[in-house]
């Protein structure tokens, strides 16, 4: 909400704030598809864009007319600030009339840039006005035609402009007068004209609840366009359809290594697996390993099932690396798990262990430039690259992580742009919820462990539910977020008793000596392929880990976070994918990302259905 | 419960049915009820979707015994079931088969087999009745023989979804008089059906709406009792409101919209609640548009004609509402020319709708226009408007006829209308043509029509004087229907109005004078208020005065001492004193009040009323009287007439007259008191 900065006054005064804040509220509720960044909405009137006769006042929405209003010569109009974006779909504002004047002589409709301000709307090319005198309608010429009946002080008059189909209607108190215009340019400012003494109308651009119930006019042309898109006339390839739509769910499941819901659905629907079997499952082992924290294991399989994948990526195997180092500090990597005495309980300090489903939020993140509240962060703390939400959602925990210098991956983790995929992901892991049943059977007795202290830990139970089926539903978890490690540290009766490497000398040493042994990598890499800041900037934080008592609440703290696991996860198993030659995004998620591409590049055409046919719209 | 058929007919019928049917009905009859069992589901699998097969089972007699089967508490449940489904898919076939099934008694039958404890038994046989009941040639009248039925069909509701369905699709297709309304009613409809329409099915939703429609049509009581029902802490009102939303199906949309109708008609809502100025009646106008179906658009505009009707406001409001006074011109483009050619399907579909399209846009037009003139200017300037009105009073069917005749009768109200378009196009040709042979609901409208038409001012009273119309007005003002007499009277009223001696004698020849007075006895007052109108409208001018009281002096003497001696309404009065003012202002006929010592004690007292208009129509009576003609052009014989006032004024102030109006002059009333006050200055002049 860069407008919000930008605002016309000086703050201070509440009640302007308050209805700043209201403004932006309802026109977000009623243009959610308009990225005010690229379009901003009209929210005044221009006090640069008016004819020398108008008077503006009260934060420039009340006009009145300072003229002399001889004749038709000293009419004079004002546009709003901005045209009215496409993307609105439908578009609409609202005009009082505060006083008539001398002659009522008023008009109020929409103009083009440049049109002369020193006439009423409607006159000219490029403008439309629906005047209060006769209730003529003007489109574009001096010669008005009968439309609606006249109106005058006390009456709210409203223009609606449909950039679906490109008209306009206007409203007198509350009712439609029917259709005004049509075939209307696009780019239309908001105008008012008025021509004699003593004329004021006050514009109502959302400040106030409209008269007329727009939003129920907005609910015909949602279902409308739904209905289009249901009815989308597919004819003969209606099989071609289903077996486009089967290999995509089938991809996808394949992509994220469900490998017995794969085969479960390849059979019954008797698609083809491109992979085989044993591949997905490695890839499934390896995925596991690194969200469980085994990053020393999951480097190891990796090396082992592909042996040339991690030599030809030494970012990649660099990254990995970090992140070994980042569990052996949380305690959770096998090299320093196995030396430690390990206290189950210990484990239970990360009730957002991810289980296997994908969150696709590294991954994809480029794919997505819009997008609201994020639901992934799942510690509850918001990154800094994030600020687009505060204002709504993370706000409380933003001063904890000011200084909070997450790497990067991490942040695209959270990054709000992940919305629509992680509401896919809870379509998604309905399907899938069998098989990660049998996954976790399949996982191995440590990993049974931690699932088990789940739930005897109980704290936490029903999120833990949750994460075997994959979903991430934030307002969830971040409730027991860091309550549930209070309550899991809590049940340890050692209120500070996480330690580093789970508290065991060896391990600490073992993690100083891997310390040392990435120092001497990232050495190497500068060596071999130039100085890389991110990774510097990776090791640097990585290490900072070890200045503080407290590694979990410090200010780098971020890092141990289990859910940060996920984006290198998925760049793993891309990184796997594509050395088998296999795409690196399943096809589904691509798709979607196209489908919100398109409809991004409807709003920048002006093809105003876009506002309706949202792709979150059709996520459930 | 026997369904015989006569012997001929049925061995003719015989003849062409199939062995299979007859197979299918011999197999009811088969001792082992497990056979009998198979054997109604295999005619249920043979039945569905096949009328041929269903009439042949009907003649072959199956339907007695699927009853008796159905009936007999021997039968297991399934097999009741099973008949209970058969002859539900029997109901489904054509109108001949429910005849029969009704024939056979199947109404009382089934609802006896609601009482079964069995629930799939029971949704079988509601399903079964649903499907009786729904169609038109079922008499309704059925579902309330019994009075036990409603409670139980009520205690049913909340068994099932299915019996929700079934149950308040009956009741919204049963409920067709007001003593229908009641018994549902009083039987806790309301309360029951309330919480239905908020269920999560859209088919229960719907019939519960429906329900309300029905229950709250022309009923005070179920309208009043509606505005106050909770749902889920919801006002009724605002849930029609939800139900009204744009984006929710057409048939609940309008629904709804009736719902609220109906409710504001009944006086239970205001006409200028916002859930009827912004949310019914737009939504309304929108099933008006072209984008609907034409059923939709027929019903839109006939509610919207009837929401509207009796509030100027609303009319006012809708005529401004999404160019709805255009939008309906479009009502008369079907079969559109282009749907000739290209769909026989389609000029049928519009063939069958046009009639039913026309006369709910006119009678949208009457409601529209009855009130406001720029409304009616609106709609005559409407293209083609007069012509298709003109062509409307002429159509075959009787329901466009009527619709077209209001909607004309809603723009004679207008004097710029009668004056311009009604004269341009000779509307009266064809509204003559029209009362010569109509049912009486066409006439009383086409009659009132008229009315306006022979108002002084209209440029059409001529060419209808001289078609005949005063034999036709005077018939109609011996009509049994008091609408058509006093239109009839009403109409000769305004045709006496200022019209010349050949006129006036016309209508006094015409009717009668037995007529006449049979006129001022009728029990209708309106009637007689419109004779005396006609009696004061002929006795004007001195010269007709005298002419018609030189003829009828007597009688109308008698008559106006017959209603002022009887209990009747003071404008009946007023209106009578008028007449006698106007007596009181011939020449000769000056006398015959003179005269009569009783009407001038009469007058008197009337003077002395308490009701100002009574006094003021006396005291112009006696003004007439003592009236000085010299300053009167049309005196005749001054000196004589000069002599006439000087005798009445001497006797008048014998009678006390002179006190009377002395006392007048201080009246609190200013032209009481200045009528009073001229009649004195006759006394000094």
């Amino acid at each position: 909400m860069a407008e919000l900065a930008a605002g016309i006054l000086p703050s201070g005064d509440p009640a302007f704030n308050y209805q700043e804040h209201e403004l932006n509220e309802r026109l977000k509720h009623l243009y959610p598809a308009v990225n005010e960044e690229e379009t901003p909405l009209p929210r005044s009137w221009s006090p640069k864009d008016k004819y020398s006769y108008i008077g503006l006042s009260q934060n420039n929405l009340r006009v009145h007319y300072k003229g002399h209003g001889k004749n038709h010569k000293d009419a004079a109009s004002v546009r709003a600030t901005h045209p009215i974006p496409a993307a609105c779909g439908i578009y609409y504002f609202e005009v009082k009339i505060v006083s008539k004047g001398r002659d009522g002589y008023m008009g109020i409709g929409l103009s083009a840039q440049g049109v002369n301000m020193n006439r009423l709307p409607g006159w000219d090319k490029h403008s439309y006005g629906y005047h209060g005198d006769d209730g003529h309608s003007f489109c574009s010429s001096g010669t008005g035609q009968p439309y609606g009946p006249t109106f005058t002080t006390g009456d709210v008059i409203g223009c609606c402009v449909n950039l679906i189909n490109n008209t306009c209607f206007y409203t007198k108190n509350g009712i439609s007068l029917g259709v005004a215009f049509t075939d209307l340019p696009p780019n239309l400012y908001p105008t008012v004209g008025l021509q004699t003494p003593g004329e004021i109308v006050d514009a109502n651009f959302g400040q106030q609840p409209f008269v007329f119930d727009i939003e129920d006019y907005m609910s015909e042309w949602r279902a409308k366009i739904h209905g289009m898109i249901a009815r989308f006339p597919i004819g003969e390839r209606l099989g071609e359809w289903q077996v486009v739509l089967q290999n995509m769910v089938s991809s996808y499941l394949v992509h994220h290594g469900y490998c017995a819901t794969a085969t479960a659905f390849a059979r019954a629907t008797e698609t083809l697996i491109q992979e085989d079997q044993t591949s997905i499952k490695n890839r499934q082992r390896i995925q596991k390993l690194v969200l469980a924290g085994r990053v020393g294991e999951a480097i190891e399989a990796t090396q082992q099932l592909y042996p040339t994948l991690l030599e030809h990526n030494p970012n990649l195997l660099f990254m990995l690396k970090c992140r070994q180092f980042v569990e052996m500090v949380n305690g959770t990597d096998s090299e320093v798990c196995c030396l430690s005495v390990r206290s189950p309980k210990s484990q239970d300090s990360y009730p957002g262990s991810p289980g296997l489903t994908p969150r696709h939020a590294a991954g994809n993140a480029h794919l997505h430039a819009a997008g609201a509240d994020s639901p992934t962060c799942s510690n509850g703390v918001t990154p800094p690259a994030k600020s687009k939400s505060h204002g709504f959602t993370g706000g409380v925990k933003y001063a904890s992580v000011s200084s909070s210098s997450a790497s990067a991956s991490s942040s695209t983790s959270s990054s709000p742009s992940s919305v629509n995929y992680s509401e896919s992901n809870s379509s998604d892991s309905t399907k899938s919820q069998p098989h990660s049943a049998n996954s976790t059977q399949e996982t191995s007795d440590s990993e049974m462990d931690v699932e088990a202290e789940h739930y005897t830990n109980g704290v936490v139970e029903g999120s833990s539910a949750r994460i075997m089926n994959g979903t991430y539903k934030h307002e969830e978890i971040l409730q027991p977020d860091d309550n549930s490690i209070g309550n899991g540290v809590t049940n340890d009766s050692c209120s500070n008793g996480r330690q580093l490497c789970g508290g065991n000398q060896a391990a600490t040493e073992r993690m100083i000596q891997f310390g040392r042994e990435l120092q001497m990598l990232n050495e190497q890499l500068c060596r071999e392929y130039g100085k890389n800041t991110t990774h510097k900037k990776m090791l640097q934080d990585a290490f900072s880990l070890l200045a503080y008592s407290d590694p979990w609440n410090c200010p780098v703290g971020q890092q141990l976070d289990p859910t940060q696991r996920e984006s290198l996860c998925s760049a793993l198993n891309s990184a796997i994918l594509v050395s088998q030659n296999l795409p690196k995004q399943p096809p589904l998620m691509l798709a979607l990302g196209q489908a919100t591409e398109c409809v991004q590049l409807m709003a920048r055409v002006r093809s105003g259905s876009c506002s309706f046919a949202r792709v979150d719209n059709f996520l459930h | 419960m026997a369904c015989l058929l006569e012997a001929p007919l049925r061995i003719s019928v015989l003849s062409e049915v199939t062995a299979t049917s007859r197979h299918y009905v011999d197999r009811l009859f088969d001792p082992d009820p497990q056979k009998v069992l198979q054997g109604v589901i295999d005619m249920k699998n043979a039945v569905i979707g096949n009328n041929k097969q269903k009439a042949n089972l009907i003649v072959l007699g199956a339907v007695p015994r699927l009853l008796y089967l159905l009936q007999q508490s021997s039968s297991s449940p399934e097999l009741r079931t099973e008949c209970a489904v058969v002859l539900g898919s029997l109901a489904m076939g054509t109108e001949n088969n429910i005849k029969s099934l009704v024939d056979c008694h199947i109404i009382p039958a089934l609802l006896q087999g609601l009482l079964c404890p069995d629930l799939i038994f029971i949704e079988a046989c509601l399903r079964c009745l649903r499907t009786v009941f729904i169609s038109p040639v079922t008499p309704v009248q059925l579902l309330y023989t019994d009075p036990t039925v409603i409670p139980h069909l009520m205690s049913l509701l909340s068994r099932s979804q299915r019996t929700q369905e079934y149950i308040t699709q009956i009741f919204s297709h049963c409920c067709k008089t007001p003593e229908h309304q009641t018994v549902l009613f009083s039987h806790g409809a309301i309360q029951n059906i309330a919480p239905l329409l908020i269920y999560h099915s859209y088919k229960v939703r719907m019939q519960a709406l429906k329900c309300f429609s029905v229950l709250a049509y022309e009923n005070t009581q179920v309208s009043m009792t509606l505005v106050n029902v909770l749902v889920e802490g919801e006002l009724l009102s605002q849930v029609f409101v939800r139900m009204m939303q744009r984006d929710q199906p057409i048939e609940m949309q309008l629904t709804a919209a009736k719902c609220l109708t109906y409710m504001c008609r009944a006086g239970a809502i205001r006409t200028d609640d916002s859930c009827v100025v912004l949310k019914a009646l737009p939504c309304l106008v929108r099933m008006c548009s072209k984008e609907h179906l034409l059923e939709e658009r027929v019903e839109g505009a006939e509610t919207l004609a009837y929401l509207m009707e009796p509030d100027v406001e609303l009319q006012r409001i809708a005529s401004t509402t999404d160019h709805l006074v255009a939008m309906l011109a479009d009502y008369f483009k079907y079969p559109s020319s282009v749907s000739a050619i290209n769909d026989i399907k389609r000029l049928d579909h519009d063939l069958k709708h046009a009639h039913e399209l026309r006369q709910a846009a006119f009678k949208l037009y009457a409601s529209l226009g009855s009130n406001d003139e720029d409304i009616r200017k609106k709609i005559t300037e409407t293209e083609n408007m007069m012509d298709r009105i003109v062509s409307g009073l002429s159509e075959s069917s009787i329901k466009v006829r009527l619709a077209a005749v209001r909607c004309l009768h809603s723009l004679s109200r207008s004097v710029q209308q009668l004056r311009t378009s009604f004269h341009d196009h000779a509307v009266w040709k064809p509204l003559m043509k029209l009362l010569q042979n109509a049912p009486d609901e066409v006439l009383v409208m086409a009659s009132s029509t008229l009315c306006n038409l022979l108002l002084e001012f209209s440029p059409s009273k001529e060419p209808i004087l001289e078609s005949g119309v005063i034999e036709l007005l005077c018939g109609l003002t011996q009509s049994d229907s008091p609408a058509l007499r006093v239109n009839g009277i009403w109409a000769l009223m305004n045709m006496a109005f200022q019209a010349d001696q050949k006129v006036k004698v016309e209508i006094v020849r015409s009717l009668g004078t037995e007529q006449l007075f049979r006129l001022l006895s009728d029990p209708d007052s309106n009637v007689l208020m419109k004779t005396l109108g006609l009696l004061r409208n002929l006795l004007s001018t001195r010269t007709h005065i005298d002419q018609i009281m030189s003829s009828h002096g007597k009688q109308i003497m008698q008559a106006v001492t017959l209603i002022l001696e009887a209990e009747h309404s003071i404008e009946v009065k007023e209106q009578t004193l008028c007449i006698l003012a106007n007596i009181a202002d011939g020449n000769a006929a000056k006398e015959l009040i003179m005269t009569n010592d009783d009407m001038l004690q009469k007058i008197k007292h009337y003077m002395g009323h308490s009701n100002v208009k009574l006094q003021l129509a006396a005291t112009f009576c006696i003004s007439n009287l003592i009236w000085n003609e010299e300053d009167v052009q049309a005196v005749v014989n001054s000196d004589c007439a000069h002599k006439g006032s000087q005798e009445r004024q001497d006797k008048l102030r014998e009678m006390g007259f002179v006190d009377v109006l002395h006392k007048l002059t201080q009246a609190s009333d200013p032209n009481l008191c200045d009528r009073a006050k001229t009649a004195m200055q006759q006394y000094l002049a």
